[in-house]
């Protein structure tokens, strides 16, 4: 890799830095770069914690003068705006519960930012992600969790197929918290640890309803329903709910109830008990694999239906566009709109997207 | 690596000369000034020669010159200092669409504190109308501002027609000259126009000081309230040394400007002829002549001006590109979007702008360089006609 030029993808927190700091230390020639995503000048809200506010980018050129690469930032707005944004927009529309930072992750750090690679001669794109790639002999590359299990982002990454992933390094992904730190420090690095944000970066308003309404997506009030279509009350508008959901529902019953089903067309909630929130199986479509093709047509695999989910044991049956996971036992919120990726043990096999017909209402 | 500055229109390099005449004050020259003994009056008297250097470029007495620190406050001063002026009445401005953001996000300031702003449009090559300016004028409009050349396309504005018109309907007229000054010749003495702003670090003196020319009898509001100095148009301390840079960057350019112009000139023709002549696609943004010297902007159709910036930027050639945003990543260019240039034509496109000290071969070198990139930019581009279809046509 002496001298071989590659695009360090970098968001002014520790992750990105230290794995410049590696790179530069490897021998590539790093060219360190962010992302402009959406016009910083709108936001208002504190948005520390997030990919790329204008004070990450700030802390993002600071590093890479102290480790004298160039650093660029790159508009990618349109594509931000056409490939997250919109899709957001689309999926909470329609009764779903979108996760816009793996299709950040699939179209503008995996897909954008190799583009530019190429423009730029360059072999790939490095980022701080927590996860492990193993290139084997042939070429082919393999997804692995990382061994820092609090730390683990496989689980964004599963649309990544071997093809992508023979172009794309994560520096840090087989280390631990603490020496990624100290690297940081040993290197001089002016970077501080940032909150880590649940927060989605372009919705700047309070709530994602206001940024939701602010791109005209009027809310309507509709029924609440028990699991027997009988009316329990009204909502406000669906895009208030989401799956598993308890609180904030304003039904008084004797035992707890909770959001067992969104019927976006009805404009329709339905509410049921703890039990009624599992889910015997899910169907997943749009589903790709690391190796390019599910590894049989019937198998067993651990399946995470959300980022912090342990994981489930599942016998897992590909059906044409769609694939079939039924649980061991089944699983709470199960939740329309979220990916579920199939692990065999630490490797990530490949996921899809929970499609709206779960089990549990069939 | 090889390393070609053609970005004149952003900054320039320091001539030897300005070096040289900054540097007693540097070291002995400390005073302040506004300070009655020894250690002001010398400093004093450098400002005033300075003073009087530059009034004689322009053509204007030396007293009708503000000393400020840039082109963006002398704008500012200008406007905002017509629009606050004792005893004004008038609520309406007139200025263009492809005026420098200094000027266009003044008038949008003004727009929140109850004035009306009018942007007159540009034909497509970048050159206001006069006669737009002349029906845009209301009965209460209190200023024109038009730029005298544009930074990004070099297309150089009637400024005298335009001025004339808005000296017979009575109104101030401005005119931001920060990239005309130098380039091509300005006498303020026979220019009907009230205001002009200028810049030192355009012209090979130092970033930091800039300066407002207003016509002997036009009152202007401070924006900056202190000490009496620039006559209480302007307070606080002279950004000495910025201005001693400035006086000698303009002396050196009353007697050498015209062959530095045909300098620049030959050598921006024989770039632009090379790049025309080697490189299919390009659409030439600006007016053919009616241009700055130094400056050509050019679409590379069917590539991003940012991916070509970057490239050229690891080649070593440095340009610019569209304009930077608070980020630091590059928008479309509204200059060009206001006139009328393809929306994907404005993505692709760059400004060269060149400058004292740029030489034959940097050009030769520019010209392969920019070959060499367009030619790989556009074998990845999917909009791009294969060789062998373009062959075929």
């Amino acid at each position: 890799m002496k001298g071989k030029r590659i695009l360090a993808a970098l968001s002014g927190g520790v992750d990105s830095s230290v794995a410049a700091v590696l790179l530069k230390q490897q021998g590539w020639e790093v060219i360190g770069i962010s992302m402009d995503l959406y016009d910083f000048s709108k936001v208002t809200k504190d948005r520390e914690g997030t990919c790329c506010s204008l004070d990450d980018l700030y802390d993002a050129r600071r590093v890479c003068d102290t480790l004298n690469i160039p650093y660029y930032v790159l508009n990618l707005r349109d594509e931000f705006r056409r490939e997250v944004v919109e899709p957001f927009v689309r999926e909470y529309v329609s009764g779903r519960t979108p996760n816009p930072c793996i299709l950040c992750n699939e179209h503008l750090k995996f897909r954008a930012l190799l583009r530019k690679a190429d423009e730029l001669e360059a072999e790939g794109v490095a980022t701080g992600h927590y996860a492990v790639i193993r290139r084997e002999p042939s070429g082919r590359c393999r997804l692995f969790a990382a061994p820092d299990e609090s730390k683990d982002q496989s689980y964004f990454l599963f649309s990544l197929e071997s093809e992508r992933l023979r172009r794309i390094h994560f520096p840090v992904g087989q280390m631990y918290k603490d020496e990624v730190r100290k690297i940081a420090e040993g290197a001089g690095l002016p970077v501080f640890e940032k909150r880590e944000s649940q927060d989605i970066c372009f919705v700047t308003d309070d709530s994602y309803t206001e940024f939701l309404n602010r791109r005209g997506i009027q809310e309507k009030e509709g029924r609440i329903l028990d699991r027997s279509g009988n009316v329990l009350g009204t909502h406000k508008g669906i895009l208030r709910y989401t799956l598993g959901q308890r609180k904030g529902l304003g039904i008084a019953a004797k035992e707890p109830l909770y959001v067992v089903s969104i019927d976006a067309e009805k404009n329709e909630i339905v509410l049921g008990t703890e039990d009624e929130t599992l889910s015997p199986s899910a169907t997943v479509g749009r589903f790709s694999f690391v190796a390019g093709a599910p590894p049989a047509k019937e198998f067993r695999a651990t399946a995470k239906v959300r980022f912090r989910h342990v994981g489930e044991e599942a016998s897992v049956r590909v059906e044409g566009e769609r694939i079939k996971v039924v649980f061991d036992s089944p699983q709470r919120s199960v939740t329309p709109g979220q990916a579920l990726v199939l692990y065999d043990g630490k490797e990530v096999l490949g996921g899809g997207w929970i499609e709206c017909e779960s089990a549990s209402r069939s | 690596m090889r390393k070609i500055y053609f970005d004149n229109n952003a900054t320039t390099p320091v001539h030897p000369e300005v070096r040289k005449a900054i540097e007693p004050f540097l070291s002995d020259q400390f005073g302040n000034p506004s300070s009655i003994h020894w250690a002001g009056r010398d400093v004093r008297k450098g400002i005033e020669d300075a003073r009087q250097e530059i009034a004689s470029f322009f053509g204007s007495q030396p007293l009708e010159l503000v000393f400020t620190s840039s082109g963006t406050e002398s704008d500012n001063l200008a406007i905002k200092g017509i629009a606050y002026r004792q005893g004004n009445a008038g609520k309406h401005i007139v200025t263009s669409q492809v005026e420098h953001p200094a000027v266009i996000n003044a008038c949008r300031f003004l727009e929140t504190q109850g004035f009306r702003v009018t942007y007159v449009p540009v034909n497509r090559h970048g050159i206001v109308e006069p006669e737009k300016v002349r029906e845009a004028l209301t009965r209460d409009t209190i200023l024109v501002s038009v730029m005298y050349a544009n930074n990004e396309t070099g297309s150089v504005m009637a400024i005298p027609e335009i001025g004339a018109i808005a000296r017979d309907a009575g109104v101030i007229m401005h005119t931001d000259a920060v990239q005309a000054a130098g380039k091509i010749p300005i006498d303020f003495s026979h220019l009907p126009v009230d205001m002009l702003t200028f810049s030192g670090h355009k012209v090979n003196a130092l970033k930091g000081a800039g300066g407002l020319i207003v016509r002997k009898g036009i009152e202007i509001e401070a924006m900056s309230h202190g000490g009496h100095q620039e006559r209480g148009r302007r307070g606080g301390t002279e950004n000495v040394v910025g201005i001693i840079a400035m006086g000698k960057s303009f002396q050196l350019l009353r007697t050498r400007m015209a062959d530095e112009v045909a300098e620049v000139l030959r050598l921006r023709t024989k770039f632009e002829k090379g790049l025309f002549d080697r490189i299919p696609e390009l659409v030439l943004n600006g007016h053919p002549t009616r241009r700055l010297p130094n400056t050509v902007n050019i679409s590379f159709r069917y590539v991003e001006g940012e991916a070509m910036l970057l490239n050229l930027d690891m080649m070593g050639i440095a340009c610019s590109s569209g304009s930077a945003c608070t980020s630091g990543s590059l928008e479309p260019s509204p200059i060009l979007v206001a006139m009328g240039a393809d929306p994907t034509d404005a993505q692709g496109a760059l400004r060269f702008s060149l400058g004292w000290g740029n030489t034959d071969a940097d050009v030769e070198y520019a010209i392969d360089a920019v070959e060499t990139v367009t030619s790989k930019l556009r074998a990845l581009s999917p909009l791009y006609p294969s060789t062998k279809e373009a062959k075929a046509r």
